[in-house]
């Protein structure tokens, strides 16, 4: 027992842990903050957090190219981590810019929504840096239980508190496959420090063809493929989408996604390298089947947040290619594909906020009829988000496709290449559905547009940079990319 | 200068950039100073058309380079441009069309013109683009910027059932360059395993030294061809061009037929064939056969339609199949043929739908069957007509028919011998179809009365018509201006070609028959 106490006591290094530290304190602040606001004010919160996240994002980018290893290496703050947690910074910035006249349009000004996300970003900032399960799964469980508050935010309404619930009931199912996971890879390996238990499967190759060890990978890939949405686990995804408010869904679909890539990633590398012709397999055919299924129900939807979500699944199987190249290209793909995906995405559901009135009548396609017309920057907007999200040049989009595909082709995998094009030409139709009536047809009725406030606004021009800019000159950051893979 | 071809492609870029800071309300603004965008592009690029040096040299001229996408060992891309005997007259073509088309929007676009003027400025950079773009994937990038404008034009601006023939035109070319970008990637990575330097990027001149195994080029031709098949386009991915051609407003179907389709056939001449000779020549066969399937086929199909913009849509297909079989009969006559259609069937396809725009604009119908007679009302109109359908026929003396016996001749020459027997029917239909329509709706007597008071052209009409018909003529009897600057190039491909589908020929023969010659020896 001492000795334990001695061990977490010698390796203490704040720094490794610096990004997150300062996020929660953030976000406690404003729990207390919160108390002495007067109800139905929210504006401050949202303030302090966008400079909490400001702060954060400092001491990120003074990680770059200094890494901080701590906590008995169960936490590496790498260039790997940097990268994902300024994707994470990037994604909970934009939401928070795009929630505040929404809270107040849809009745909902509560000011604990803040800090959620604070704690929720914190926990996807440990799930990128973990280097122990146990890090990483707390981070999950952080991040996760933010999230499920954060889906049922909206108590009042009924599709809300069911994304809540859903996500919950089946998060907390799939969190359990994940301990079933991590405890047979620490019953084949006696470890749960990343590191060892690869040193440990690898020198032991007895233990590759273990039932045990199989079974454990196994339930691992589960819990995180839960989370990352991808088939067959993606049954939550449209529902909890759809349900919850539109900026929260936004955030899901980037920030905790990239999370789970994140840690994902990085368990795959570090204990399972040995094993890499088996999950390559596995990834191969559930990568397709995540693409096809999101790609082909999309084609179908009529509501467009739902059709996001949709895309959002098929989005995740085409970052799923990156891992089954398993080269440096495809994992530095994926990190860049990530980062690509939180501008357009976010930004497509920054015009949703928008588009949408109270009680979010207004999202289905036929609402959208006209569009282009009425709110001229808006649809120029979108238009350029959708181009983006169906990877056409010069977008953010397509570079980030371009470095994930080249990862697969330069390891082999021509024909995974091949599916995830079709695939693409699969998502043009509905993609190019949206644009269809925002520009070629006439407004059917007049709706009651709301205004256009700043933060939005901010957002939206952001997501224009970022989709603009990753893509026409993509060096900078694809080369930050290639620097961040171990 | 140095960095002509960057300044002619970007400035309607820029232009556009202007364009949007304009006011929405003042329609001639914005058509006039979209007009002097496009001429002052044209005079850009007006430069190369004097430059002599094509005539002498094969090489890439007004070479600009520079690093743009730089991931180690992972990949390279360069801003890589210049422009050859190959390019020279399509980027000239493009320049010379795009004033044409916007002169004809006068009165034909009223809506949103702002939008229309912008796409078309956009559409003109991703054009210019891929035609100079010496980098494989920088090629890709403007070929794939091209989609959106035009997407956005027929969808927008369009006829009826425009909204259909927008998917479908998306969807068709999209789904063909996304398999091509997989080949172009694949083919980038052999090359650095080959052992090309990675500075050299994507580029083409570099792709060219490979010696992709036979197999491998089966299926790498099959990628490329498939795409640009789409964009040309051949029998039987044909069938989004005559929605699109028919839905697309005038000036979208100027620039759709005289430039876009283009694209297609100048990527076999660019891309497909030079990087894959030995599958080229696997796949000449089929690839004729199809081009002649196409040239019958149009023919016959452009024969029944009673829509005059259907028909001229049609008569695309056919025009094209020619393009193709001259391409693929790989000597001097049947490329420089070939290439010199191109060239033609933009300048009388072009024509015919601003004819086919004029008539619609008056009487706001193209069926044939609502004319007849307008030769009296419109007698300037009906000699311009005339003129156009003779280039389109191939009549001696105008253009297509230089374009047309080329790469007959050529076709003839080559192993193509009864191709070109068979294509030369498509010579004697295009005269039945074009003739037979000419006669419909200009000669006889006037039998709808709506016909009587039709206006004649104005000047300004004539002023887009004018340019046109000088080249049917310039081309018809002196050729050899354009000719003379492409045969260098030509030659100079013709032998790569040649020369490693011999090397392929001589290593695959099989050697117990050579053993056998020497031992009776």
């Amino acid at each position: 027992m001492e000795n334990l106490v001695q061990i977490a006591l010698q390796n203490v290094n704040l720094a490794a842990i610096m990004p997150s530290l300062v996020l929660v304190c953030f976000g406690m602040g404003l729990l207390l903050i919160n108390v002495f606001l007067p109800r139905g004010t929210t504006r401050p919160a949202a303030w302090v957090s966008l400079v909490g996240i400001a702060v954060t994002a400092g001491v990120v980018l003074q990680g770059w190219g200094n890494p901080q290893y701590g906590f008995s290496d169960a936490v590496a703050l790498d260039n790997f981590a940097t990268f994902f947690n300024v994707t994470f910074l990037v994604a909970a910035a934009m939401t928070i810019l795009m929630s505040d006249d929404y809270l107040h349009r849809e009745g909902y000004p509560v000011g604990e929504y803040y800090p959620l996300i604070l704690f929720a970003t914190a926990g996807a900032m440990w799930m990128a840096s973990g280097t122990d399960m146990m890090t990483i799964f707390l981070g999950l469980e952080v991040m996760s239980v933010s999230l499920y508050v954060l889906a049922g935010f909206f108590r009042g309404q009924v599709a809300s508190n069911e994304a809540g619930l859903k996500y919950f009931l089946l998060g907390a199912f799939s969190t359990g496959f994940l301990l079933y996971g991590i405890a047979l890879i620490y019953g084949v390996t006696g470890s749960t420090r990343l590191t060892e238990i690869g040193v440990y499967l690898n020198s032991h190759s007895s233990l590759l063809t273990n039932p045990m060890t199989l079974a454990g990978l196994a339930l691992l890939s589960i819990g995180f493929l839960f989370k990352i949405g991808a088939a067959p686990f993606h049954m939550w995804a449209p529902d909890v989408y759809q349900g919850s408010p539109t900026p929260i869904t936004a955030f899901m679909s980037a920030g905790p996604k990239a999370a789970a890539f994140a840690a994902f990633l990085r368990i795959l590398e570090y204990c399972f390298f040995s094993l890499k012709p088996e999950w390559t397999m596995m990834l191969w055919v559930l990568a397709v089947l995540t693409m096809t299924i999101g790609n082909f129900i999309a084609i179908s939807q009529t509501n467009i947040k739902r059709m996001l979500a949709y895309s959002s699944i098929s989005h995740a199987g085409y970052v799923m290619v990156g891992l089954v190249a398993a080269n440096e290209i495809g994992y530095s793909g994926v990190l860049f594909y990530m980062l690509a995906y939180t501008f357009m995405n976010l930004g497509a559901f920054a015009v949703l906020v928008l588009a949408g009135k109270k009680g979010e009548e207004n999202l289905t396609l036929d609402g959208f009829a006209g569009f282009g017309y009425k709110r001229p920057f808006l649809g120029v907007a979108m238009t350029i988000f959708l181009f983006s999200l169906m990877s056409m040049p010069p977008t953010a989009g397509f570079a980030g496709k371009f470095y994930l595909f080249a990862g697969a082709i330069k390891s082999g995998y021509i024909w995974l290449a091949v599916i995830a094009m079709l695939n693409s030409a699969v998502s043009f139709y509905y993609y190019l559905r949206v644009m269809v009536y925002m520009y070629f047809r006439e407004p059917t009725e007049d709706y009651a547009w709301v205004g256009m406030p700043v933060g939005v606004l901010a957002t939206i021009i952001f997501a224009i940079i970022g989709s603009l800019y990753l893509g026409i000159l993509p060096n900078e950051v694809m080369a930050m990319a290639k620097m961040a893979i171990f | 200068m140095s960095n002509l071809l960057s300044l002619m492609t970007f400035f309607p870029l820029v232009g556009m950039v202007v364009l949007l800071f304009l006011p929405r309300e003042s329609d001639r603004l914005l058509k006039t100073v979209t007009l002097v965008i496009t001429l002052i592009t044209f005079l850009i690029s007006l430069p190369l058309a004097f430059d002599d040096a094509f005539r002498t040299s094969a090489e890439m001229r007004y070479v600009e380079f520079a690093q743009w996408i730089n991931i180690g060992e992972y990949f390279r891309m360069n801003y890589y441009v210049g422009i050859d005997g190959i390019s020279l007259w399509l980027v000239l073509l493009t320049t010379f069309i795009m004033p044409i088309s916007v002169l004809s929007t006068w009165h034909a676009v009223e809506k949103n013109t702002k939008g229309f003027m912008a796409l078309l400025l956009l559409l003109e950079t991703g054009m210019l683009g891929a035609f100079i773009a010496l980098d494989v994937f920088l090629f890709y990038i403007f070929w794939e910027l091209m989609l959106i404008p035009m997407y956005f034009l027929i969808g927008i601006w369009g006829g009826k059932n425009r909204i259909y023939a927008a998917i479908k035109f998306f969807i068709f070319t999209a789904v063909g360059s996304l398999l091509m970008l997989v080949a172009i990637i694949y083919v980038y990575y052999y090359a650095v395993k080959a052992g090309l330097p990675f500075q050299s990027g994507f580029s083409i001149a570099h792709f060219y030294q490979l010696n992709l195994p036979a197999h491998l080029q089966t299926w790498l031709f099959l990628a490329f061809a498939f795409s640009f098949a789409i964009k040309v386009p051949m029998f039987p991915v044909h069938t989004w061009l005559p929605d699109a051609h028919t839905e697309a407003p005038t000036a979208g179907s100027v620039i759709l037929a005289a430039i876009m389709l283009k694209m297609g056939t100048y990527g076999y001449v660019r891309f497909a064939i030079p990087l894959f000779p030995e599958a080229t020549l696997q796949f000449t066969p089929l690839f004729a056969t199809l081009a002649v399937i196409g040239i019958i086929y149009g023919a016959l199909v452009a024969m029944m339609q009673d829509d005059v913009k259907k028909l001229v849509a049609y008569s695309s297909v056919s025009h094209l199949g020619f393009v193709m079989l001259g391409i693929f009969a790989m000597n001097l006559q049947g490329l420089a043929g070939g290439m010199l259609q191109m060239i033609n069937h933009g300048i009388s396809t072009g024509a015919l739908f601003l004819i086919v725009g004029f008539i619609y604009e008056r009487r706001h119908t193209r069926l044939i069957a609502e004319f007849g007679g307008i030769s009296k009302t419109m007698p300037v109109f009906a000699t311009i007509f005339m003129i156009i359908t003779f280039s389109s026929i191939g009549l001696p003396g105008t253009n297509g028919f230089v374009g047309e016996f080329l790469i007959l001749v050529g076709a003839f020459e080559s192993g193509l011998r009864w191709y070109a027997v068979l294509a030369t029917t498509g010579v004697i239909l295009a005269a039945v179809y074009m003739l037979w329509m000419f006669q419909r709706v200009m000669m006889g007597k006037i039998t709808n009365p709506k016909n009587e008071k039709l206006e004649d052209l104005s000047a300004r009409e004539v002023a887009v018509m004018l340019p046109l018909l000088l080249f049917v003529f310039w081309i018809g009897f002196y050729p050899n201006t354009f000719l003379d600057k492409m045969n260098p190039s030509l030659e100079n491909l013709i032998q790569q070609v040649k020369g490693k589908q011999q090397v392929a020929m001589l290593v695959e023969a099989p050697t117990p028959s050579v053993a056998k010659i020497t031992v009776n020896e």
